[in-house]
């Protein structure tokens, strides 16, 4: 084959000649363009195939993601074709892995239906991580201009009116999944909420494949789990919720399941990200119609998130799951069983939580990002965490995350009662000592210690899990490191 | 019974310097400190009565705790919670909760229920404290 040159071809009878052209020379590749305000930029990670140039592939994956097909069509001349095509700008090596590259590539606004997180991936995630010249594509990071921003709903509730909501402030949400995940009836079911949330637990969450089987049926579940709580709100005097899962097979059903939890006086449901965008959006308009926080469990989301070199960041999947307008997404505990690198974790609960994101590649977070007063999404640690952590969950994840104990309060040895009360103790007399200027990160068991000497839930809790650690390497780290600057 | 509302009702009372130490950690945030009673804690009542405004000029936790004894003075069998609000853009709500003085016995509450159509039930909480005095809430 002919080497052909891969400059930007400017004769218009020569650029559209028919045949194949390199996306450089179709003008997907554009290292002087400035991003404008309004653009929507986008990072990948890119490995190319041997032998193919960085720069010829990060313009393959913005003409892929755009206007571009394989070969020149003269239909393009019909259009501002100029305008539409996504602009490759910038090509970085990963930093430490040879053969992959950071590329970053703007996207003009019109390319985009506002409010549709559908019509935004169909571009962006579409056909290009197929593409044959690409050994891995990852979409690592995402600007999104206030100008698209604001065409989203956003979290039904958000955090404050949540806090307002459950009246709960000044310390972390505690909640706990129910166990086992499946197999319970719905009136066994019913009696685990309502000893967790009678010993001190603000919610409890039905599992991500809790839906309506055999075993139980979700009216079922939904009527005895609205039982618990009701009894629960009235033993303890606080307010209390229980995620009702409403995933289903298909919308009707959903809003079906929707509505009667609304009716049985529930303040939270649940739906999977299994359900896909689009149906997370309309649950989410749904919620804010009717006073409902709206819980999202991350289901299937390490599919394609967890691998550093193929798929799509989770921080993106935050991103977007704060537009799409859930309240609670499930975001990592750094400690539990459940992937999660300090770094990383510490840019997703950012993206979730902040007003302003400013750029921070030590957390992944590839640009500024202005949430133009979208509401906060409330993060939840989920997964292999327990009471023993509890001034590291504090330091790493701060005030506003739900503290999920799923094992860790159903698995007490002396019942789940006190396994909430552990919690709740471990989780009060935390917070205490952080106000009160006590260094928890180091003296954290000191003041948990301290506690279990006149609280025995959280002795025997302490003495069931005290080596219990979860002490392996991510997969998904962050590729750059800080470098000491001369000050 | 005991009400939980608040950041700290599975702790052991609070003494005055611990709530002091609270307050102290608020007013270095710069929010203001509250304080707030009522006779009837139930969970959807959220206005209680304010111990006058929220105290956004006083910066001394000396002064916060002396409007605390005056409150717990007047009413000490109630329920008594120390707030503190934050006026930052994006939060403009409340940041700390926790109660600091509640009745020696606690009525608590009483579950009803209303059966309905199918196996539908519909829940009302009531407050035995104001069912026993009505005007007192």
């Amino acid at each position: 084959m002919n080497k052909i040159s891969d400059v930007k071809i400017t004769d218009m009878k020569e650029r559209y000649k028919s045949g194949v052209l390199k996306y450089k020379q179709m003008g997907y590749w554009e290292p002087d363009y400035e991003p404008k305000p309004t653009d929507i930029l986008a990072v990948f990670r890119i490995t190319p195939q041997d032998g193919v140039d960085p720069e010829e592939a990060a313009a393959a994956v913005a003409g892929e993601s755009s206007t571009a097909t394989w070969t020149v069509v003269w239909t393009d001349r019909l259009t501002d074709s100029e305008y539409y095509r996504a602009k490759a700008y910038r090509v970085d090596p990963v930093p430490g892995t040879p053969g992959q590259f950071f590329a970053f590539i703007a996207y003009d606004l019109d390319l985009f239906e506002e409010g549709s997180i559908a019509n935004l991936t169909a571009s962006i995630i579409g056909n290009v991580f197929g593409f044959k010249p690409l050994k891995a594509l990852r979409l690592e990071d995402m600007r999104i201009p206030p100008h698209y921003l604001k065409t989203f709903q956003g979290p039904a509730t958000g955090i404050v009116a949540e806090r307002e909501r459950m009246n709960v402030y000044g310390r972390p949400l505690l909640g706990a999944t129910m166990k086992p995940k499946l197999g319970l009836s719905g009136r066994n079911y019913g009696r685990v909420v309502y000893e967790a949330l009678k010993g001190g637990l603000d919610f409890t969450k039905d599992d991500e494949n809790i839906n309506s089987q055999p075993f139980m049926h979700w009216r079922d579940r939904f009527l005895y789990c609205m039982e618990g709580v009701n009894k629960a709100m009235a033993e303890t005097g606080e307010v209390k919720g229980t995620y009702l899962n409403v995933t289903a097979g298909t919308m009707e059903d959903m809003y079906e399941r929707a509505e009667f939890a609304r009716d049985l006086g529930s303040v939270i449901i649940m739906i999977d990200l299994v359900i896909g965008y689009t149906a997370i959006q309309s649950m989410a308009k749904w919620a804010r119609r009717n006073d409902m926080i709206l819980h999202l469990h991350r289901a299937g989301h390490s599919t394609y998130t967890r691998q550093k070199n193929h798929g799509v960041s989770f921080r993106v999947i935050a991103k977007w799951m704060r537009m799409a307008g859930v309240d609670h997404i499930h975001a990592g505990t750094v400690v539990g069983k459940l992937e999660g690198d300090p770094n990383v974790i510490r840019g997703i609960y950012d993206t979730c939580r902040e007003n302003y994101t400013p750029q921070n590649l030590q957390h992944g977070l590839f640009f500024d990002q202005d949430w133009a007063s979208l509401k906060k999404m409330m993060p939840v640690a989920s997964g292999g965490i327990h009471a023993g952590q509890m001034h590291q969950l504090l330091t790493y994840l701060n005030d506003d995350v739900v503290l999920q104990f799923g094992g860790g309060t159903i698995g007490h040895p002396q019942g789940i009662q006190a396994g909430a009360i552990a919690n709740r103790v471990a989780l009060e007399c935390m917070v205490k000592a952080r106000n009160e200027g006590r260094d928890i990160w180091n003296e954290g068991p000191q003041v948990l210690s301290e506690a279990a000497r006149w609280c025995t839930p959280l002795r025997a809790a302490l003495d069931t899990w005290k080596d219990v650690t979860f002490d392996y390497a991510s997969t998904d780290s962050v590729d750059y490191v800080p470098t000491p600057t001369a000050s | 019974m005991k009400v939980t509302q608040g950041q700290f009702s599975f702790l052991p009372d609070l003494t005055d310097a611990d709530i002091a130490k609270q307050v102290e950690y608020a007013l270095e945030k710069g929010w203001a400190v509250a304080v707030e009673y009522t006779t009837d804690p139930h969970p959807r009542n959220t206005y209680w009565t304010m111990w006058g405004n929220p105290m956004f000029d006083l910066k001394d936790p000396a002064g916060v705790m002396m409007e605390i004894t005056a409150c717990r003075r007047e009413h000490g069998g109630k329920y008594i919670r120390v707030l503190a609000f934050d006026s930052k853009k994006g939060w403009e709500s409340i940041r700390m909760n926790f109660m600091i003085n509640r009745p020696e016995y606690e009525p608590g509450f009483e579950l009803v229920r209303a059966e309905g159509p199918g196996r539908t039930v519909r829940y009302t909480l009531r407050s035995h404290s104001t069912a026993a005095y009505p005007a007192a809430s």
